[in-house]
Protein backbone atom coordinates (compact mmCIF):
# COMPACT_ATOMS: atom_id res chain seq x y z
CA UNK A 1 0.00 0.00 0.00
CA UNK A 2 2.84 2.43 1.01
CA UNK A 3 4.88 1.43 -1.90
CA UNK A 4 2.18 1.66 -4.41
CA UNK A 5 1.05 5.59 -2.76
CA UNK A 6 5.04 6.39 -3.29
CA UNK A 7 4.90 5.50 -6.75
CA UNK A 8 1.18 7.19 -7.76
CA UNK A 9 2.76 10.60 -6.44
CA UNK A 10 6.06 10.22 -8.23
CA UNK A 11 4.24 8.94 -10.98
CA UNK A 12 1.86 12.05 -10.43
CA UNK A 13 5.43 14.61 -10.50
CA UNK A 14 6.77 13.44 -13.54
CA UNK A 15 3.61 13.79 -15.55
CA UNK A 16 2.86 17.12 -14.45
CA UNK A 17 6.39 18.42 -15.19
CA UNK A 18 5.86 21.08 -18.01
CA UNK A 19 2.51 20.62 -18.92
CA UNK A 20 -0.48 22.64 -17.93
CA UNK A 21 -2.87 19.67 -18.62
CA UNK A 22 -3.03 16.65 -16.33
CA UNK A 23 -5.48 14.29 -15.41
CA UNK A 24 -6.42 15.48 -11.36
CA UNK A 25 -8.64 12.43 -10.66
CA UNK A 26 -7.76 9.71 -8.21
CA UNK A 27 -11.07 7.51 -9.54
CA UNK A 28 -10.75 4.78 -11.60
CA UNK A 29 -13.39 4.27 -14.26
CA UNK A 30 -13.59 1.40 -16.85
CA UNK A 31 -11.39 2.66 -20.52
CA UNK A 32 -15.12 3.24 -22.58
CA UNK A 33 -15.68 6.12 -19.93
CA UNK A 34 -13.41 7.85 -21.88
CA UNK A 35 -16.16 8.24 -24.49
CA UNK A 36 -17.32 11.14 -23.16
CA UNK A 37 -14.43 12.71 -23.61
CA UNK A 38 -14.62 11.83 -27.18
CA UNK A 39 -17.94 13.63 -27.44
CA UNK A 40 -16.33 16.81 -26.42
CA UNK A 41 -13.91 16.59 -28.78
CA UNK A 42 -16.30 16.34 -31.49
CA UNK A 43 -17.79 19.39 -30.59
CA UNK A 44 -14.63 21.01 -30.42
CA UNK A 45 -13.38 19.66 -33.71
CA UNK A 46 -16.71 21.17 -35.44
CA UNK A 47 -16.41 24.57 -34.03
CA UNK A 48 -12.85 24.65 -35.46
CA UNK A 49 -13.59 23.92 -38.68
CA UNK A 50 -16.89 26.03 -38.64
CA UNK A 51 -15.85 28.75 -37.04
CA UNK A 52 -12.21 28.87 -39.15
CA UNK A 53 -10.23 28.70 -36.56
CA UNK A 54 -7.82 25.78 -38.61
CA UNK A 55 -7.41 28.31 -40.91
CA UNK A 56 -3.87 29.66 -42.26
CA UNK A 57 -5.21 32.58 -43.35
CA UNK A 58 -6.97 33.62 -39.99
CA UNK A 59 -3.93 32.95 -38.86
CA UNK A 60 -1.98 35.59 -40.73
CA UNK A 61 -4.14 38.23 -40.12
CA UNK A 62 -4.31 38.05 -36.46
CA UNK A 63 -0.52 38.09 -36.87
CA UNK A 64 -1.03 41.49 -38.93
CA UNK A 65 -3.72 42.99 -37.31
CA UNK A 66 -6.32 42.55 -40.09
CA UNK A 67 -8.50 40.76 -38.56
CA UNK A 68 -10.48 40.28 -35.21
CA UNK A 69 -11.54 37.03 -35.05
CA UNK A 70 -9.00 34.68 -33.49
CA UNK A 71 -8.70 37.96 -30.51
CA UNK A 72 -12.60 37.64 -30.38
CA UNK A 73 -12.63 34.21 -30.68
CA UNK A 74 -9.81 33.43 -27.53
CA UNK A 75 -10.57 36.64 -25.56
CA UNK A 76 -14.45 35.00 -25.40
CA UNK A 77 -12.82 31.85 -24.70
CA UNK A 78 -10.64 32.95 -21.74
CA UNK A 79 -13.84 35.08 -20.22
CA UNK A 80 -16.40 31.97 -20.42
CA UNK A 81 -13.87 30.05 -18.86
CA UNK A 82 -12.86 32.16 -16.48
CA UNK A 83 -16.13 32.75 -15.40
CA UNK A 84 -17.20 29.29 -14.78
CA UNK A 85 -13.51 28.45 -12.94
CA UNK A 86 -14.71 30.99 -10.42
CA UNK A 87 -18.23 29.76 -10.21
CA UNK A 88 -16.41 26.48 -10.18
CA UNK A 89 -14.62 27.45 -7.11
CA UNK A 90 -17.09 29.33 -5.14
CA UNK A 91 -19.54 27.26 -4.66
CA UNK A 92 -17.15 24.00 -4.39
CA UNK A 93 -18.70 22.50 -7.49
CA UNK A 94 -17.69 18.67 -7.97
CA UNK A 95 -17.58 16.43 -10.85
CA UNK A 96 -20.28 13.99 -12.01
CA UNK A 97 -18.61 11.65 -9.75
CA UNK A 98 -18.93 13.20 -6.94
CA UNK A 99 -14.89 14.39 -6.84
CA UNK A 100 -13.59 17.65 -5.37
CA UNK A 101 -12.35 19.87 -8.33
CA UNK A 102 -8.60 20.84 -7.70
CA UNK A 103 -6.40 23.33 -9.47
CA UNK A 104 -2.77 23.48 -9.33
CA UNK A 105 -1.02 26.58 -9.47
CA UNK A 106 1.40 27.02 -12.03
CA UNK A 107 5.29 27.55 -11.36
CA UNK A 108 6.96 30.38 -13.46
CA UNK A 109 10.29 28.95 -15.25
CA UNK A 110 12.20 30.49 -18.41
CA UNK A 111 10.81 27.70 -20.45
CA UNK A 112 7.79 29.73 -20.69
CA UNK A 113 9.44 32.63 -22.22
CA UNK A 114 12.16 30.70 -24.45
CA UNK A 115 9.51 28.00 -25.47
CA UNK A 116 6.64 30.48 -26.11
CA UNK A 117 8.87 32.07 -28.48
CA UNK A 118 10.00 29.28 -30.27
CA UNK A 119 6.57 27.96 -30.44
CA UNK A 120 4.73 31.52 -31.50
CA UNK A 121 7.00 31.18 -34.45
CA UNK A 122 6.08 27.32 -35.55
CA UNK A 123 2.36 28.53 -34.74
CA UNK A 124 2.63 31.81 -37.40
CA UNK A 125 4.51 29.63 -39.65
CA UNK A 126 2.29 26.20 -39.78
CA UNK A 127 -0.84 28.36 -39.32
CA UNK A 128 -1.57 25.53 -36.77
CA UNK A 129 -1.23 25.02 -33.07
CA UNK A 130 -1.60 21.58 -31.68
CA UNK A 131 -5.58 20.91 -31.77
CA UNK A 132 -6.18 22.36 -35.32
CA UNK A 133 -3.44 20.00 -36.40
CA UNK A 134 -5.70 17.58 -36.21
CA UNK A 135 -8.33 18.85 -37.15
CA UNK A 136 -6.80 19.40 -40.51
CA UNK A 137 -5.75 15.98 -40.59
CA UNK A 138 -9.98 14.86 -39.91
CA UNK A 139 -10.98 17.57 -42.66
CA UNK A 140 -8.76 15.49 -45.26
CA UNK A 141 -5.65 17.24 -45.57
CA UNK A 142 -3.41 14.24 -45.22
CA UNK A 143 -0.15 16.14 -45.23
CA UNK A 144 -0.71 17.66 -41.97
CA UNK A 145 -0.11 13.92 -40.85
CA UNK A 146 3.55 15.02 -41.40
CA UNK A 147 3.27 18.17 -39.53
CA UNK A 148 2.09 15.99 -36.81
CA UNK A 149 4.97 13.67 -36.84
CA UNK A 150 7.44 16.54 -36.92
CA UNK A 151 5.60 18.46 -33.53
CA UNK A 152 5.82 14.79 -31.96
CA UNK A 153 9.28 14.70 -32.88
CA UNK A 154 10.54 17.61 -31.44
CA UNK A 155 8.64 17.44 -28.25
CA UNK A 156 10.82 13.94 -28.10
CA UNK A 157 13.80 16.60 -28.97
CA UNK A 158 12.92 18.83 -25.97
CA UNK A 159 12.52 15.51 -23.88
CA UNK A 160 15.92 14.58 -24.70
CA UNK A 161 17.50 18.01 -23.89
CA UNK A 162 15.35 18.69 -21.19
CA UNK A 163 18.04 18.92 -18.01
CA UNK A 164 20.20 20.71 -20.27
CA UNK A 165 18.25 23.33 -21.32
CA UNK A 166 17.38 27.04 -18.81
CA UNK A 167 13.93 26.59 -17.09
CA UNK B 1 -31.11 25.06 -40.64
CA UNK B 2 -28.41 23.34 -42.77
CA UNK B 3 -27.72 26.34 -44.55
CA UNK B 4 -27.18 28.47 -41.13
CA UNK B 5 -25.03 25.74 -40.32
CA UNK B 6 -22.89 26.13 -43.39
CA UNK B 7 -21.69 29.49 -42.78
CA UNK B 8 -18.95 30.60 -41.17
CA UNK B 9 -19.39 30.70 -37.38
CA UNK B 10 -19.00 34.17 -36.30
CA UNK B 11 -16.31 34.66 -33.13
CA UNK B 12 -18.39 35.10 -30.59
CA UNK B 13 -20.70 31.62 -31.13
CA UNK B 14 -17.06 30.27 -31.44
CA UNK B 15 -15.32 31.57 -28.37
CA UNK B 16 -18.30 30.81 -25.98
CA UNK B 17 -18.50 27.18 -26.94
CA UNK B 18 -14.20 26.66 -26.72
CA UNK B 19 -14.84 28.70 -23.49
CA UNK B 20 -17.63 25.83 -22.26
CA UNK B 21 -14.79 23.27 -22.76
CA UNK B 22 -13.08 24.17 -20.04
CA UNK B 23 -15.83 23.90 -16.88
CA UNK B 24 -17.03 20.63 -19.15
CA UNK B 25 -13.78 18.47 -18.80
CA UNK B 26 -13.38 19.65 -15.15
CA UNK B 27 -16.98 18.38 -14.66
CA UNK B 28 -16.69 15.49 -15.95
CA UNK B 29 -13.68 13.85 -14.05
CA UNK B 30 -11.14 16.57 -13.04
CA UNK B 31 -9.16 16.64 -16.56
CA UNK B 32 -7.28 20.25 -17.50
CA UNK B 33 -8.35 21.35 -20.93
CA UNK B 34 -4.86 20.99 -23.19
CA UNK B 35 -3.55 19.12 -26.56
CA UNK B 36 0.17 19.80 -26.62
CA UNK B 37 0.58 17.15 -24.08
CA UNK B 38 -0.60 14.71 -26.48
CA UNK B 39 2.34 15.11 -27.99
CA UNK B 40 4.55 14.33 -25.01
CA UNK B 41 1.85 11.20 -24.83
CA UNK B 42 2.72 9.87 -28.25
CA UNK B 43 6.56 9.93 -27.08
CA UNK B 44 5.73 8.38 -23.72
CA UNK B 45 3.30 5.52 -25.39
CA UNK B 46 5.79 4.55 -28.45
CA UNK B 47 9.00 5.40 -27.66
CA UNK B 48 10.52 6.90 -24.22
CA UNK B 49 13.98 5.52 -24.77
CA UNK B 50 14.61 5.97 -21.38
CA UNK B 51 14.18 9.25 -20.90
CA UNK B 52 13.14 10.69 -17.86
CA UNK B 53 10.73 13.48 -19.20
CA UNK B 54 8.51 10.10 -20.66
CA UNK B 55 8.49 7.77 -17.77
CA UNK B 56 5.30 8.14 -16.89
CA UNK B 57 1.82 6.16 -16.95
CA UNK B 58 0.34 7.49 -20.03
CA UNK B 59 -2.17 5.42 -19.80
CA UNK B 60 -3.44 7.71 -17.02
CA UNK B 61 -3.49 10.69 -19.95
CA UNK B 62 -5.66 8.69 -22.36
CA UNK B 63 -8.61 10.26 -21.60
CA UNK B 64 -6.58 13.35 -23.65
CA UNK B 65 -5.87 11.11 -26.69
CA UNK B 66 -9.70 10.02 -26.84
CA UNK B 67 -10.51 14.21 -27.11
CA UNK B 68 -7.77 14.77 -29.80
CA UNK B 69 -9.70 11.76 -31.93
CA UNK B 70 -12.73 13.17 -31.40
CA UNK B 71 -11.66 16.60 -32.79
CA UNK B 72 -10.41 14.70 -35.25
CA UNK B 73 -14.19 12.99 -36.07
CA UNK B 74 -15.46 16.22 -35.68
CA UNK B 75 -13.64 18.18 -37.73
CA UNK B 76 -14.56 15.16 -40.36
CA UNK B 77 -18.66 16.11 -39.83
CA UNK B 78 -17.81 19.58 -40.64
CA UNK B 79 -15.89 19.72 -43.31
CA UNK B 80 -17.85 16.79 -44.68
CA UNK B 81 -21.41 17.10 -43.21
CA UNK B 82 -22.15 20.75 -43.39
CA UNK B 83 -19.31 22.40 -45.39
CA UNK B 84 -18.82 26.08 -46.26
CA UNK B 85 -19.12 25.93 -50.69
CA UNK B 86 -17.87 29.45 -50.68
CA UNK B 87 -14.09 30.36 -50.61
CA UNK B 88 -12.40 32.01 -47.55
CA UNK B 89 -12.44 35.40 -47.46
CA UNK B 90 -9.47 37.22 -46.51
CA UNK B 91 -8.48 40.57 -45.92
CA UNK B 92 -7.28 42.38 -49.27
CA UNK B 93 -4.14 43.33 -48.25
CA UNK B 94 -3.42 39.88 -47.34
CA UNK B 95 -4.39 38.51 -50.79
CA UNK B 96 -1.87 41.01 -52.67
CA UNK B 97 0.81 40.06 -50.12
CA UNK B 98 0.31 36.91 -50.71
CA UNK B 99 -0.52 36.87 -54.48
CA UNK B 100 3.00 38.08 -54.85
CA UNK B 101 4.20 34.50 -53.27
CA UNK B 102 2.13 32.46 -55.44
CA UNK B 103 -0.69 31.72 -53.60
CA UNK B 104 -4.07 32.62 -55.10
CA UNK B 105 -6.12 29.25 -53.96
CA UNK B 106 -8.47 30.33 -50.72
CA UNK B 107 -10.14 26.60 -51.29
CA UNK B 108 -9.04 24.90 -48.24
CA UNK B 109 -8.51 26.04 -44.55
CA UNK B 110 -4.29 25.86 -45.81
CA UNK B 111 -2.81 27.62 -48.88
CA UNK B 112 -2.56 24.46 -51.03
CA UNK B 113 0.72 26.17 -52.42
CA UNK B 114 2.26 25.58 -49.66
CA UNK B 115 0.58 23.08 -47.69
CA UNK B 116 0.42 19.37 -49.86
CA UNK B 117 2.02 16.43 -51.16
CA UNK B 118 3.05 18.53 -54.06
CA UNK B 119 4.80 20.85 -52.61
CA UNK B 120 6.41 18.79 -49.80
CA UNK B 121 9.76 18.75 -51.89
CA UNK B 122 9.90 22.11 -52.67
CA UNK B 123 12.23 23.95 -50.06
CA UNK B 124 9.14 26.40 -48.74
CA UNK B 125 7.08 23.25 -48.29
CA UNK B 126 9.55 21.51 -46.43
CA UNK B 127 10.72 24.34 -44.19
CA UNK B 128 7.07 25.30 -43.00
CA UNK B 129 5.78 21.38 -42.67
CA UNK B 130 8.56 19.89 -41.27
CA UNK B 131 10.58 23.11 -39.65
CA UNK B 132 6.70 24.59 -38.47
CA UNK B 133 5.60 21.39 -36.61
CA UNK B 134 9.10 20.58 -34.97
CA UNK B 135 8.79 24.52 -33.35
CA UNK B 136 5.32 23.90 -32.46
CA UNK B 137 5.99 20.41 -30.95
CA UNK B 138 9.64 21.60 -29.29
CA UNK B 139 7.97 24.90 -28.06
CA UNK B 140 4.78 23.94 -26.66
CA UNK B 141 6.23 21.58 -24.64
CA UNK B 142 9.62 23.86 -23.26
CA UNK B 143 6.55 26.52 -22.71
CA UNK B 144 5.20 23.88 -20.84
CA UNK B 145 1.28 23.71 -22.70
CA UNK B 146 0.07 25.40 -25.97
CA UNK B 147 -2.45 27.85 -26.96
CA UNK B 148 -4.94 26.26 -24.96
CA UNK B 149 -3.60 25.04 -22.12
CA UNK B 150 -1.58 28.48 -21.60
CA UNK B 151 -3.90 31.23 -23.55
CA UNK B 152 -7.29 29.69 -22.59
CA UNK B 153 -6.94 27.38 -19.20
CA UNK B 154 -3.87 29.00 -18.13
CA UNK B 155 -5.43 32.91 -18.54
CA UNK B 156 -8.94 31.40 -17.18
CA UNK B 157 -7.39 30.26 -14.36
CA UNK B 158 -5.04 33.81 -13.67
CA UNK B 159 -2.02 32.57 -14.13
CA UNK B 160 0.28 35.12 -14.83
CA UNK B 161 2.86 32.16 -16.29
CA UNK B 162 0.64 31.50 -18.38
CA UNK B 163 0.07 35.02 -19.77
CA UNK B 164 3.85 35.42 -20.01
CA UNK B 165 3.44 32.30 -22.34
CA UNK B 166 0.67 33.99 -24.08
CA UNK B 167 2.67 36.99 -24.84
CA UNK B 168 5.37 35.46 -25.66
CA UNK B 169 3.45 33.22 -28.12
CA UNK B 170 1.86 36.19 -30.10
CA UNK B 171 5.30 37.68 -30.13
CA UNK B 172 7.07 34.85 -32.23
CA UNK B 173 3.67 34.64 -34.16
CA UNK B 174 4.34 38.69 -35.10
CA UNK B 175 8.42 37.93 -35.75
CA UNK B 176 7.35 34.92 -38.23
CA UNK B 177 4.54 36.34 -39.81
CA UNK B 178 5.99 39.74 -40.72
CA UNK B 179 9.73 39.63 -40.92
CA UNK B 180 10.98 35.64 -41.30
CA UNK B 181 7.52 34.71 -43.71
CA UNK B 182 8.73 36.60 -45.99
CA UNK B 183 12.10 35.34 -46.67
CA UNK B 184 10.92 31.53 -46.65
CA UNK B 185 8.14 32.38 -49.21
CA UNK B 186 10.80 33.58 -51.53
CA UNK B 187 12.91 29.78 -51.33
Amino acid sequence: MNHSQTEIVTDFEVRSLDTMCINESEQQHPWWYNFKYLAVGILFGIVFVKAEIISWFRMQEMFRFQSFHMYGVIGTAVVVAAISIALIKKFKVQTIHGEDIHFTPKKFNKGQIIGGLIFGLGWALTGACPGPIFAQIGMGITVMIVVLLSAIAGTWVYGYFRDRLPH
Amino acid sequence: MKEFLQQPWPWYVAGALIGLIVPILLLLGNKHFGISANLRHACAACFPAGINFFQYNWKKESWNLFFVGGILIGAMIAAFGIPDPNPILVHPELVNELKDYGITDYSSMVPTELVSWDSFFSARGLVMMIGGGFLVGFGSRYAGGCTSGHAIMGLANLQWPSLVATCCFMAGGFLMANLILPFIMKL
